[in-house]
């Protein structure tokens, strides 16, 4: 063989290692042309080919009854009943957000909203997962505004609501935010639209937006650490047009219900490449594509940028032969750019044409299906920084007794804890996100421990009225707890999320999960990637909700000036979806009344002390705010006391016995709690025994425990009680009584631990990230 | 009564306004596209919100243009009832329908919250569901809502009772504030005649229990009270 007609140097900048170029070479027996060598960069890029993370991602459970499409297509679909299916998936937008917040951000809601309409299903609510580093830092502000901003005017624009999320900052992201956008449709056709092209000879139609040089190697991008000189890369992020976007899904799903689709595929990572040589290989045939159709944004394009450019707002049909003319006309009339670029073919081969020759010939299953995949050898022990971390113990921490501890009150505790800005209100992130659009947004941001969406076609109107079905979705990652402890806070991960449905009282149906992590490439890394896959496996197989799909998002590391890389937090967020057979029965956080009784549900203050590995202060934000400690390990998950008190929690809200439901997360018991108190702008007396062997701030702010915070009205008390015996013996406690005042106190053995009112937590805790982002005053 | 919401390319409220007249309020609608210009089928027109053909240039802006839009005129001056809702509120304003503008709301911030919307008195058919000086708990959602006009404009929208709706600067235990920084907390307002209405408050969007509240809904049912005659 000859030598390669590039440098190494030119090699590695597409992201090819020397090896994969080898096998480039094999392959195709000769030597890649330039567009060819681009192409192949992306296509095999973690990104697009999850060559780090296919062998982990298999153990996922991914099938039950109600899962119509599994992994592999552009979204998960899911039966609900009554002919309703939910398509629903999770996509990252990490990188692209760190060098260009605003459009990053943007262009990742587009992104995953293009995956669920793909499938023939109209968008109905936005999710979204975003990590930070501190807002001391000013950088952080700037990100952290920017990113916000990129949502809203995406989001708004489009009409699809964002209904819910999640907003942790931690030092662990300073420079390297995540930005996990999670998108759900109804499907609106008959048939789900897949991506695998048939039908020799079947025009090749290219719809949407024109194609212009931003975005170029976006995906490559994402699949390597960021340096500074990716801050200088800002051509590689897309720009976004949500008015485009919005015309587009009309189009489409105006263009599926024709029946003149046989297939569709949405161009994101990777673009015109991605497209043509996944839907090839997932047909088995083959495409042949000719660039000089393309709609081009500007002149002088050559094939590299063509194949590369990751333009946003475009997608690839195949239509039926004959009736291509019927679809260009419905997107004609929406102002969209629709031509016919290509065919179908019979090799199964994707072939791109320019000015009259061809530009680049490649098998369209070595571009997109039997592409490399490392399998990497896990630590067999538990690293260094994990195993002196779980070293800690609380006596390590000063001694506390019912005056507080170090000199500060435990009221004043509990006011650091709810002006944190992981746990304050997200308001001064949603009230920029309209919540509403659609008119089935049952619960307001904020307002319960997961979105609640209710579920009606859109298209025609008065047969539906009164429709009762909802689903609820959250997105949930302690990510502290997963870099502490892998295994187990991944599996934390997962209880939370299914927690956090049944507190609305939906049952969990199934999951899509957007794993960041580090780079696999080290041996800390691929540990932490490994085990959190084992983790999210068992949590989802426990709670039967299987994995339909999600996003890979590896070298999440910052290069700082000495060029020390810095790994985030492994952050597996889980997206997972629940069904509410019943709207009318869903409810929040917030108290329903004075005089109700309050209970836990989950292990009782009594026990924490023989339950030390379930309830702990180990990676809580208790330690981390108050005695500024990221050590111990995180609380373990007991299944079958999750499992049976969230059934429990179900049972309740849909015999209408429950009130407010709101699980105990960061913070721990107080929080969750003060958070009941401020969601109701009403008080509580909450009285409880001395606990046995456990030290004060433990029964207060320590996590875990598989636990939720419920009402129910004094008169079914006593009913609500024997309940409990029956379903959760021992396994629950009456706390106290909502108050008729805003007075919020915590009362144990007698004596007064925490006094203090419910406007004065409110004020803190709803002003903390609005106050934080005002210290930005160089705007 | 039949209602006509116009559809323009970003429009995103048009399913909702649908949702209500003619799901709820079982009214015949019919859904306008923007290129259309015949709407002599209509009693009522909704300009909804959204963002017409990305509210580039300046919100509304180009909406203005559309036939649709122009026939719209012709109808609000022939004395059909037109209520403009959000963006639909920035079209009826910029194509000179109601007096004023709408900007940038005042901390520069897209807002979407519920806030209390006090309904003014007067004799315009869209507020006849509701009694003078009741305050209403109204959704909104938007970037650019902050009613401008110059001082002669305010004063005669004020001498004409010409205000439908007014946010309530400080609410007691609702801590409701102004959003946007309107000029005389002004949410809403109609021409001379009463006809024509612009809003930034989504009534639409607050006509179910289960979605947030009804407290729009009385907007569609007065109106339909006060054009269908009794008996």
């Amino acid at each position: 063989m000859t030598t390669a007609p590039f440098s190494p140097e030119e090699i590695a900048a597409e992201g090819i290692k020397p090896e994969e170029y080898e096998d480039i070479v094999s392959r195709l027996g000769r030597h890649p042309n330039r567009a060819e060598l681009g192409m192949f960069g992306v296509m095999w890029s973690e990104h697009c080919c999850y060559k780090n993370s296919r062998p982990l991602l298999s153990q996922f459970p991914t099938e039950g009854p109600r899962v119509l499409v599994g992994p592999g297509e552009n979204a998960g679909v899911v039966d609900l009943g009554d002919g309703l299916h939910l398509a629903f998936k999770v996509e990252s937008h990490n990188h692209p957000s760190a060098v260009e917040p605003f459009q990053g951000a943007a262009t990742g809601v587009g992104g995953i909203l293009r995956d669920i309409f793909t499938m023939g299903a109209r968008p109905i609510a936005i999710l979204n997962s975003l990590r930070f580093g501190s807002l001391d830092d000013a950088n952080t502000r700037r990100l952290f505004e920017g990113v916000v901003a990129g949502i809203s005017h995406y989001g708004n624009c489009v009409g699809v609501p964002t209904v819910g999320g999640e907003v942790y900052f931690d030092p662990a992201y300073n420079g390297n935010p995540l930005v996990n956008a999670m998108a759900i449709g109804l499907m609106e056709t008959d048939e789900i639209v897949k991506a695998g092209a048939s039908g020799i000879g079947n025009p090749v139609l290219y719809v949407g937006s024109t194609t212009g040089r931003d975005g170029m190697g976006g995906a490559s991008f994402a699949s390597a650490e960021l340096s500074e000189e990716s801050l200088d890369d800002r051509p590689a992020v897309q720009v976004g047009d949500p008015f485009l976007e919005k015309s587009l899904i009309e189009a489409c799903l105006e263009a599926f219900k024709t029946g003149a689709v046989v297939a569709a595929q949405d161009m994101g990572a990777a673009g015109l490449t991605c497209s043509t040589a996944e839907m090839a290989a997932s047909g088995g045939v083959g495409i042949d594509l000719d660039l000089d159709k393309i709609p081009e944004r500007e002149p002088g394009m050559v094939p590299y940028e063509y194949l590369l450019s990751e333009s946003q707002e475009r997608m690839l049909f195949v239509a039926a032969e004959g009736r291509e003319q019927e679809l260009i006309d419905i997107f004609h009339r929406w102002g969209l750019q629709a031509v016919v670029a290509g065919k179908v073919i019979e090799e199964p081969i994707v072939r791109i044409w320019f000015e009259g020759k061809i530009a680049a010939e490649v098998p369209a299953n070595a571009l997109s299906d039997n592409t490399p995949l490392y399998k990497r050898e896990v630590l067999a022990e538990p690293p260094a920084y994990a195993q002196e971390a779980w070293k800690w113990s609380v006596d390590q921490l000063p001694s506390c007794d019912a005056s507080g501890i170090d000199g500060k009150s435990w009221t004043d505790v509990l006011q650091t804890l709810l002006t944190t800005p992981s746990i304050a209100s997200k308001n001064w992130v949603y009230r920029q996100y309209d919540h509403q659009v659609q008119n089935n947004t049952a619960v307001m941001p904020g307002g319960a421990d997961a979105a609640v969406v209710r579920l009606r076609p859109q298209l025609g109107a008065s047969e539906e009225v009164g429709y009762g079905k909802a689903i609820a979705a959250t997105v949930d990652c302690n990510s502290r707890y997963v870099y502490l402890d892998p295994f187990g806070g991944a599996k934390a991960v997962v209880a939370e999320a299914a927690r956090n449905l049944s507190c609305v009282g939906a049952e969990p149906i199934a999951v899509t999960d957007n794993l960041n992590f580090g780079s696999p490439e080290k041996p800390i890394g691929y540990w932490q990637l490994a085990e959190a896959c084992r983790g999210l496996s068992e949590g989802c197989r426990v709670f039967d909700t299987p994995v339909t799909g999600g996003n890979v998002s590896l070298y999440n590391e910052t290069l700082d000036a000495s060029g020390t890389p810095t790994a985030i937090y492994p952050t597996p967020v889980v997206g997972m979806v629940g069904a509410v057979e019943d709207l009318s029965t869903v409810v929040g956080q917030a108290w329903q009344g004075a005089g109700n009784s309050i209970y836990l549900l989950g292990v009782p203050i009594s026990q924490i002390a023989t339950n030390a590995e379930t309830v702990t202060l180990g990676a809580s934000e208790y330690l981390a705010q108050v005695h500024d400690t990221i050590a111990g390990k995180p609380p373990q998950v007991d299944f079958d006391l999750e499992k049976a008190v969230q059934a429990v929690c179900r049972e309740g809200i849909r015999a209408g016995v429950i009130r407010s439901a709101h699980d105990s997360a960061e913070g721990g018991l107080v929080v969750a709690l003060a958070e009941c108190a401020i969601a109701a702008n009403q008080g509580a007396a909450i009285t409880l025994d001395a606990a046995e062997g456990s030290r004060l701030d433990t029964v207060l702010f320590a996590e875990g425990g598989a636990r939720i915070i419920v009402t129910v009205a004094a008169d079914q008390a006593t009913a609500w009680e024997a309940t409990l015996t029956d379903k959760l013996p021992n396994r629950w406690q009456l706390l106290g009584t909502v108050s008729e005042d805003d007075d919020f106190t915590v009362a144990i053995a007698g004596e007064t631990v925490i006094q203090t009112t419910v406007g004065t937590m409110a004020e803190g805790w709803n002003e903390a990230i609005a106050q934080k982002v005002a210290g930005d005053v160089a705007l | 009564m039949k209602f006509g919401v116009i559809v323009f390319p970003g429009s995103n409220c048009d399913r909702d306004v649908r949702w209500v007249t003619e799901g709820i309020l079982q009214q015949p609608t019919r859904m306008v596209w923007h290129q259309e210009s015949d709407l002599s089928d209509l009693d009522t027109i909704v300009v909804p919100g959204g963002f017409s053909y990305g509210d580039y240039l300046r919100c509304g802006a180009i909406a203005q243009f559309s036939p649709a839009m122009q026939s719209t005129v012709e109808a609000a001056n022939a004395g059909k009832l037109v209520l403009g809702i959000c963006n639909g509120f920035q079209i009826l304003t910029e194509i000179g329908l109601l007096p004023g503008a709408l900007t940038r709301n005042q901390n520069l911030h897209f807002v979407c919250d519920h806030v209390g919307v006090q309904v003014e008195g007067g004799s315009s058919p869209w507020i006849q569901g509701y009694k003078p000086g009741s305050v209403l708990t109204l959704p909104i959602a938007h970037g650019e809502g902050r009613y401008q006009a110059d001082e002669n404009t305010l004063k005669a929208l004020e001498d004409n009772g010409q205000v439908l709706f007014r946010y309530v600067p400080n609410g007691d235990e609702r801590d409701w504030k102004n959003p946007n920084g309107s000029l005389n907390n002004i949410a809403g307002i109609c021409n001379q005649r009463g006809n024509v209405v612009g809003m930034m408050p989504h009534p639409e969007r607050a006509t179910e229990a289960a979605t947030g509240g009804t407290d729009g809904l009385a907007m569609f049912e007065g109106v339909l009270k006060a054009l269908v005659p009794a008996g």
